[in-house]
């Protein structure tokens, strides 16, 4: 139950704490889904190929006018997002597993 | 990095007291301790408490077992950053350089016990496929690990598949050998908080 505290409490924060960048966008970068064309490479990159990115993909996303600020609130929320995935499939694989467990005990 | 607000953008107070840490360590703080300074409010105050319960909390696993499940997370993702500063950190609790190497080159044969060997291959499987099933988590269990152990071995591997991307996408500096081996003794003796 602690670590889902914690979890929950970091997941908030960047997605409705105070920022630079719309709820929506950061929870479309969260989701890695539905984001703009400008946005959607980087994004998928920090998601699956995080060591893919360079210097002229976060140059190019801030060419398109975003600031420094939005850039950084997104690239976390997109690292969060894929890392919850993981999280998430990793908890509940345990849940089923356990579950099940029990009821062959039974 | 990447982002010039994360190489200079941070508050006054922040700036003397990298300052005072470079002076006494002799080493420049790394980007990875860095970066939960900047606006700490968004993402660096509860990354650092979720990491140190994950790395440093009550467990069953040592921290240089939860060490090693980051380097090996760290490994998988090639993140050359977060690499080398778990590999040194897990090298530093074990006391033991070549069992880490071991670990990420060879975990099938590598010297570990086969609760920690089964739980690193879960945690790897879920690091580069991205998901698990209940048939994944039924072989680590019968294997003798504890499902208390497994939640927190998840919380360790979530941890880093964050951090690592966050290494990678925001460009942190890899530092000498040297400044990896004064991080690695920092780790240990105070943690993440």
């Amino acid at each position: 139950m602690e670590y889902q505290k914690l979890y929950q409490d970091l997941t908030r924060h960047v997605l409705k704490g105070k920022g630079e960048s719309t709820p929506q966008l950061r929870q479309a970068a969260f989701d890695n889904t539905g984001l703009p064309a400008s946005l959607n490479a980087l994004i998928d990159k920090v998601a699956h190929q995080p060591y893919k990115v360079t210097d002229n993909d976060i140059a190019a996303v801030k060419a398109t006018g975003i600031t420094e600020d939005q850039l950084f609130e997104l690239v976390i929320c997109g690292a969060v997002g894929q890392a919850s995935r993981q999280y998430q499939s990793g908890l509940t694989a345990l849940a089923e597993a356990i579950q099940e467990g029990g009821r062959h005990a039974s | 990095m990447r982002l010039e607000i994360l190489n200079s953008g941070y508050k006054f107070g922040t700036k003397v007291l990298f300052g005072i840490i470079k002076l006494f360590s002799g080493y420049p703080l790394p980007d990875a301790a860095r970066l939960v300074f900047y606006r700490p409010d968004f993402y660096g105050n509860p990354a650092k408490q979720f990491t140190q319960r994950a790395m440093r909390g009550p467990s069953a696993w040592t921290a240089g077992e939860r060490e090693l499940m980051a380097a090996y997370v760290s490994y998988l993702n090639e993140c050359a950053f977060c690499i080398k500063a778990h590999t040194a950190t897990a090298a530093g609790a074990y006391h033991d350089a070549e069992k880490v190497d071991r670990v990420l080159t060879d975990i099938k044969n590598a010297p570990i016990t086969p609760v920690l060997r089964s739980t690193l291959q879960m945690i790897g499987k879920l690091t580069r496929e991205h998901t698990v099933n209940a048939d994944d988590m039924r072989t680590v269990i019968a294997a003798g690990v504890s499902p208390q152990q497994i939640e927190d071995a998840l919380a360790v591997c979530f941890a880093f598949n964050l951090t690592n991307r966050l290494a990678d996408a925001f460009g942190f500096a890899v530092p000498s050998d040297e400044a990896f081996e004064a991080g690695a003794e920092y780790l240990l003796k105070r943690g993440y908080a």
